[in-house]
């Protein structure tokens, strides 16, 4: 008995086919049978009405934090890809800062089991490996290895490969199974001991700083090590004007470079720190106005590829002490599509084709894990909302921890469900 | 009228009537406390919590002082006699104190923030008494009564703080304060040693002393932690005294005199040279009869508010 599925009178916008028609999109066990104007509902087909709503190729953070194995009080694999399922997501790549660090083909094989064993699989979950044994930064680890597995980048996320030899060994290395090296920016230090952006604001809180120069040095430096290399190289989470107008230039150069934004880094400044609220405080650390404002122009001109969010689950204890001793970080998946339309669409900075290739089409490039839309492909589509009006709220987040400074906020734009590796999944 | 907040947090959002009333109140309390029997029964009944997460005895002293002569029923937690030592958070020290009824809690902490987050979480009226570097209040409103006192007007003087204003909170306090009373206010240090956009404050900066000295009437100098050199903020404790150092022969060349604070302890002949300390200008033994006087006040202000 086959499962019939017809996507009614959704609007499908695929940047990768040129696509945005409304139109009915009918899938037979999980596969795309047809896309036509209009297919006539047959007693089998399971309905599904998406008129006013955009059916995109199944977006992808490629920057978050799972926190299995080692941290499962803050997210398991399970919580963390529900999370994404409810934000809209069909996959994520997870992080390697877990306890071990996935540095090891072992553990690139458990978190690929573990993320088919739960939800029904309906989340792809594609590892990100560290670049260095233990993530310290001192020998690679064993890269090849590693791809082998499935891993899909490499990062030591949370902190920078911060020796330029080791560094410059890592995209030579990397460049043999073309994946991104993926790189937290930052000088250790420079940023050493801060807590929030530094300026104006730090001052003023008495809060140690960590200056936008400790992000941009690494950068620059970086850069230069990538045009030498002739490798590729990514820049997670970028926060700073400067760091937009670094990559832009590195792309005129012709360097194979990359970066992401986050959410938080387009929507919110270092004027929210004045609440000493620990679900403000995350590395990179919010910036300023300024830094808003190249972020948009860099998302808007293309300089930017990618929103991802680095979702970083921490447990409510872990975050209800003062605001030196909280750990970085703020979870991000179920509140992304919302920001991202809310700050970014609505403002006329990116159209709505746009916004679904720095969700989808760009990080899916990035990684090696593209998608189409047509017929004969497998169904994996976002459902969104692009004009729904929500108010966020914590407490009813799918993902394990709350940490989120956005508790209130009313947002416009909702993903509605999703559709992956043969699931249905309406909200 | 009384204060418009439940709590003492910090300077920089204390409208000008509230510092005012402070420092009117505390003009009574010094009376008091010059007298022969020097308490009062304002505060009966009322229990307060002295939380010290750093070690202050002056501070603290100082607070006690306060209490008692307001004659409410005093407890003191400090670090080595707390359990904080035993990995016990700060919310949770709270909340146990909380269960035990506290009136009022006058809290020390190594980190900025720590008084808004305990405000956040019990309902006990918050002094803040130091908060990392961010605010020291009770220190910036001694400071103003002491020149208030002096010059008989905040408005219109021009304040210059000395040091290491990076890491300090006295700096912050004096800073809200005095420009929310309409003085003029100056910072002087090393390069190294003042905040990243400082200037943004409404301060004027200048590295150099005696390029600020002949402008100044008082001059609030910082105490200089010894441990800074070996942070690499400046080359020497030689070098520092030389050209930050307020000695006497700096301000002779001025020809009127420079008021000077210091918040203490003293470092004598590095920041601040001996004959400066107890020179005729200075009001360092002021600013501490003066911060039991405010301490009083502030008390008093908020424990009878309702």
């Amino acid at each position: 008995m086959s499962e019939k599925i017809l996507l009614q009178q959704g609007r499908l916008i695929d940047p990768k086919t040129n696509r945005d028609d409304i139109v009915d999109i009918l899938v037979v066990n999980g596969t795309i049978e047809s896309i036509k104007q209009s297919i006539s509902p047959q007693n089998d087909y399971k309905v599904v009405n998406l008129k006013n709503k955009i059916v995109a190729p199944g977006f992808i953070d490629i920057h978050v934090h799972l926190r299995e194995p080692g941290y499962e009080h803050k997210e398991t694999i399970e919580t963390g890809t529900r999370s994404a399922a409810y934000g809209g997501f069909t996959a994520v790549c997870c992080m390697p800062n877990t306890n071990p660090a996935i540095d090891d083909e072992s553990l690139v094989t458990f978190v690929q089991m573990q993320a088919k064993r739960v939800n029904g699989g309906i989340v792809d979950v594609f590892p990100i490996a560290s670049v260095s044994k233990g993530r310290e930064g001192k020998t690679l680890a064993p890269i090849a290895e590693l791809v082998g597995a499935g891993a899909v980048g490499l990062s030591d996320d949370g902190a920078p490969v911060f020796d330029a030899k080791v560094m410059r060994r890592a995209l030579e290395y990397a460049k043999m199974y073309n994946v991104p090296v993926m790189q937290h920016c930052e000088i250790p230090e420079l940023a050493h001991g801060g807590v929030m952006n530094e300026g104006k604001v730090s001052t003023e809180l008495g809060l140690p700083g960590i200056p936008c120069v400790a992000e941009e040095i690494m950068i620059a430096r970086d850069l230069i090590l990538a045009a030498y290399t002739h490798s590729r190289y990514h820049v997670c989470h970028m926060s700073t004007a400067y760091s937009v107008e670094l990559v832009r230039q590195g792309k005129e150069d012709g360097v194979q470079v990359t970066c992401e934004v986050t959410p938080h880094h387009f929507t919110v400044t270092d004027e929210i720190v004045r609440s000493y609220d620990t679900n403000t405080k995350m590395n990179p650390p919010l910036r300023t106005q300024e830094d808003i404002d190249a972020i948009k122009e860099g998302l808007k001109d293309g300089t930017i590829d990618v929103i991802a969010t680095d979702h970083a689950p921490h447990s409510l204890d872990e975050k209800e002490v003062d605001y030196i001793q909280a750990p970085f970080g703020i979870v991000g998946l179920e509140t992304a599509i919302g920001l991202t339309i809310t700050e970014l669409v609505d403002q006329n900075f990116l159209t709505l084709t746009q916004m679904i290739e720095k969700l989808s089409t760009n990080p899916r490039r990035i990684i090696g894990k593209e998608i189409e839309v047509k017929e004969g492909e497998r169904a994996n589509f976002t459902f969104f909302d692009p004009v729904l009006e929500w108010k966020v709220e914590t407490a009813a987040f799918k993902s394990k921890s709350k940490n989120s400074p956005f508790n209130g906020r009313v947002l416009r734009g909702k993903a509605i469900g999703i559709f992956n590796n043969g699931t249905l999944l309406l909200y | 009228m009384g204060l418009k907040s439940r709590h003492l947090l910090g300077l920089q959002d204390i409208p000008k009537e509230d510092i005012q009333l402070i420092l009117d109140t505390a003009v009574s309390f010094k009376e008091i406390i010059n007298r022969p029997i020097k308490k009062v029964p304002t505060l009966q009944g009322k229990t307060i919590v002295n939380l010290f997460f750093e070690n202050s005895t002056r501070t603290r002293t100082s607070f006690e002082l306060a209490e008692r002569r307001l004659s409410a029923d005093v407890v003191s937690f400090a670090t080595s006699t707390s359990s904080v030592t035993k990995g016990e958070t700060l919310k949770d020290t709270a909340r146990n104190i909380e269960a035990m009824k506290i009136d009022m809690v006058v809290l020390r902490h190594n980190a900025a923030g720590s008084a808004h987050f305990l405000s956040r979480i019990i309902d006990a009226n918050i002094i803040n008494a130091g908060d990392g570097q961010h605010e020291h209040p009770t220190q910036g409103l001694l400071d103003m009564y002491s020149l208030r006192e002096k010059f008989g007007r905040l408005e219109g003087l021009h304040i210059c703080i000395v040091g290491d204003i990076l890491h300090s909170r006295v700096a912050r306090s004096n800073i809200f304060g005095l420009q929310t009373m309409g003085a003029k206010v100056s910072v002087c240090g090393p390069a190294t040693l003042l905040p990243r956009d400082v200037e943004k404050l409404g301060v004027d900066v200048y590295y150099h002393l005696d390029d600020v000295l002949p402008k100044v009437d008082a001059l609030n100098v910082l105490r200089i932690q010894l441990e800074r050199e070996a942070g690499g903020y400046f080359p020497t404790l030689r070098e520092f005294h030389r050209f930050f150092g307020v000695t006497k022969e700096r301000l002779d060349k001025i020809g009127k005199p420079i008021a000077i604070l210091h918040p203490g302890p003293i470092n004598r002949d590095v920041e601040l040279s001996a004959d400066v300390a107890d020179g005729p200008n200075s009001l360092i033994l002021e600013q501490v009869q003066n911060g039991v006087a405010i301490r009083m006040a502030i008390l008093y202000l908020l424990g009878t508010q309702n």
